[in-house]
């Protein structure tokens, strides 16, 4: 076992937890907005929009990552759409976190009581004062650790872009690998970066947790 | 380059083994061990609970592609010995397995309400009959869906094995793909057979939890 040759690679590592930074938050982003206007659309009375939606997630969730990010960088060619390797995966990774934040987003709506929206009708709310005060609030608070536990898979799932050679940390470890020969050592230390990406997120999503929910420290 | 026939169409099918293989392998070793960690996880004794939480953390902060490569590297340096990657990817697998398991059946022991417990005690019934007569069956239930939703989880992940070269559904699209210029016929297959797969598992996982709900 030796480390030492790896040091000179410094910048490659941090120059690829960059690109796996960047990959996990667009995809995230873009993740969210799939899963909000899917849950309104689950919600809505449109029949064929939400058997699209159903559809659309039940193919998302039931098949691996490493296909979708395969089909969107090697299929979508053939229909004069080539994307680079880093916006393919992050086209396949929005789709995919997409797909499970309908349901999550879904689920937080649902989970609030009937009993609670008649209330606030009873009071004279309007429909968007319902919502933003009624539903929204406990809905986001329950949905909330779902969804960050959705995100760090999603820090973890990125590293399936190195398959199509987007350069993020993964990528770099096989680039790593190649010149220094020294593989156990490399993927080591790669899952030393990842692990404490991960540790982080979860502590931050931790604190914004307690502080915007104000929930009770566990026992 | 030549057209996609039958052959392409077997040789996807005939993959479908090293799938099923990973998964059992997977299941077989990861199954008792996660049913450690989650009795640790509940334990009596602190120390034994933080590094049972411990373990469980650094597994599941990782990713799966991560664990295989460190295993795959790893075992030759950690043991002295050449072992056959199979070995190596099961013991990757087989902690992956353990790590998110035990935490679902961890989530169904604690869900059943102490109480329990100590009308057991109360019965004059020792711990182990307490688990195993009172509390083990209602776990079983509670954490039944999400064990299942954990499968698709794991049926998915086999796909990383093609990565280290597992001749799996995953790899073997990407043969067939490479021999015959079709990636949108061979994937849209490949897809295809892991939703064949998964669906059902999410189905059945989503009709055990509305049952669960429904008797509440």
């Amino acid at each position: 076992m030796n480390f030492l040759p790896l040091w000179r690679y410094q910048n490659q590592l941090i120059d690829g937890a960059i690109v796996t930074l960047e990959l996990t938050v667009i995809s995230a982003l873009a993740g969210l907005v799939i899963g909000i206007a899917g849950a309104v659309a689950l919600k809505g009375r449109i029949t064929t929009l939400r058997w699209l939606v159903r559809g659309y997630i039940e193919l998302f969730r039931n098949t691996p990552s490493l296909i979708q990010i395969f089909i969107v960088f090697f299929v979508l060619p053939n229909f004069g759409l080539k994307l680079p390797a880093f916006e393919a995966a992050a086209v396949a990774l929005s789709l995919y976190f997409g797909a499970y934040s309908v349901e999550i987003i879904r689920a937080g709506l649902d989970s609030i009581p009937r009993s609670q929206v008649e209330a606030g009708q009873c009071l004279g709310l309007s429909g968007w004062q319902v919502f933003r005060h009624i539903i929204l609030p406990p809905a986001l608070r329950n949905a909330y650790p779902a969804v960050t536990s959705q995100f760090v898979l999603l820090l973890l799932g990125t590293s399936l872009a190195s398959q199509v050679a987007a350069d993020e940390l993964f990528h770099v470890a096989g680039f790593i690998e190649s010149r220094t020969y020294r593989s156990f050592e490399v993927y080591a230390v790669i899952c030393a970066v990842y692990f404490a990406m991960a540790m982080s997120f979860k502590a931050l999503f931790a604190i914004i947790g307690m502080t915007a929910f104000r929930w009770p420290r566990r026992r | 380059m030549r057209s996609f026939s039958l052959i392409d169409f077997v040789s996807l099918f005939t993959a479908l083994r090293w799938t099923v293989a990973l998964v059992v392998l997977a299941l077989a070793f990861g199954a008792p061990l996660a049913l450690g960690l989650a009795a640790g996880r509940i334990s009596r004794f602190a120390g034994l609970r933080w590094a049972m939480a411990a373990c469980i953390q650094v597994i599941q902060s990782v990713p799966l592609l991560g664990l295989l490569f460190f295993f795959y590297f790893g075992m030759p340096v950690f043991l002295g010995i050449q072992v056959p990657a199979l070995v190596a990817v099961t013991v990757a697998y087989t902690l992956y397995t353990a790590a998110f398991l035990g935490e679902i059946w961890r989530g169904g022991l604690e869900a059943v309400k102490q109480a329990q417990w100590e009308a057991g005690a109360c019965l004059g019934l020792s711990a182990w009959q307490q688990f195993r007569h009172i509390i083990a069956p209602q776990a079983l239930r509670l954490s039944l869906p999400p064990t299942v939703g954990f499968l698709v989880q794991l049926i998915k992940g086999t796909s990383l094995a093609s990565i280290l070269g597992f001749v799996e559904l995953a790899r073997a699209g990407q043969v067939v793909s490479a021999a015959t210029f079709q990636p949108l016929l061979t994937y849209a297959l490949v897809a295809a057979i892991y939703f064949a797969l998964c669906l059902p598992l999410t189905l059945w996982s989503r009709s055990l939890e509305a049952r669960l709900d429904g008797s509440r």
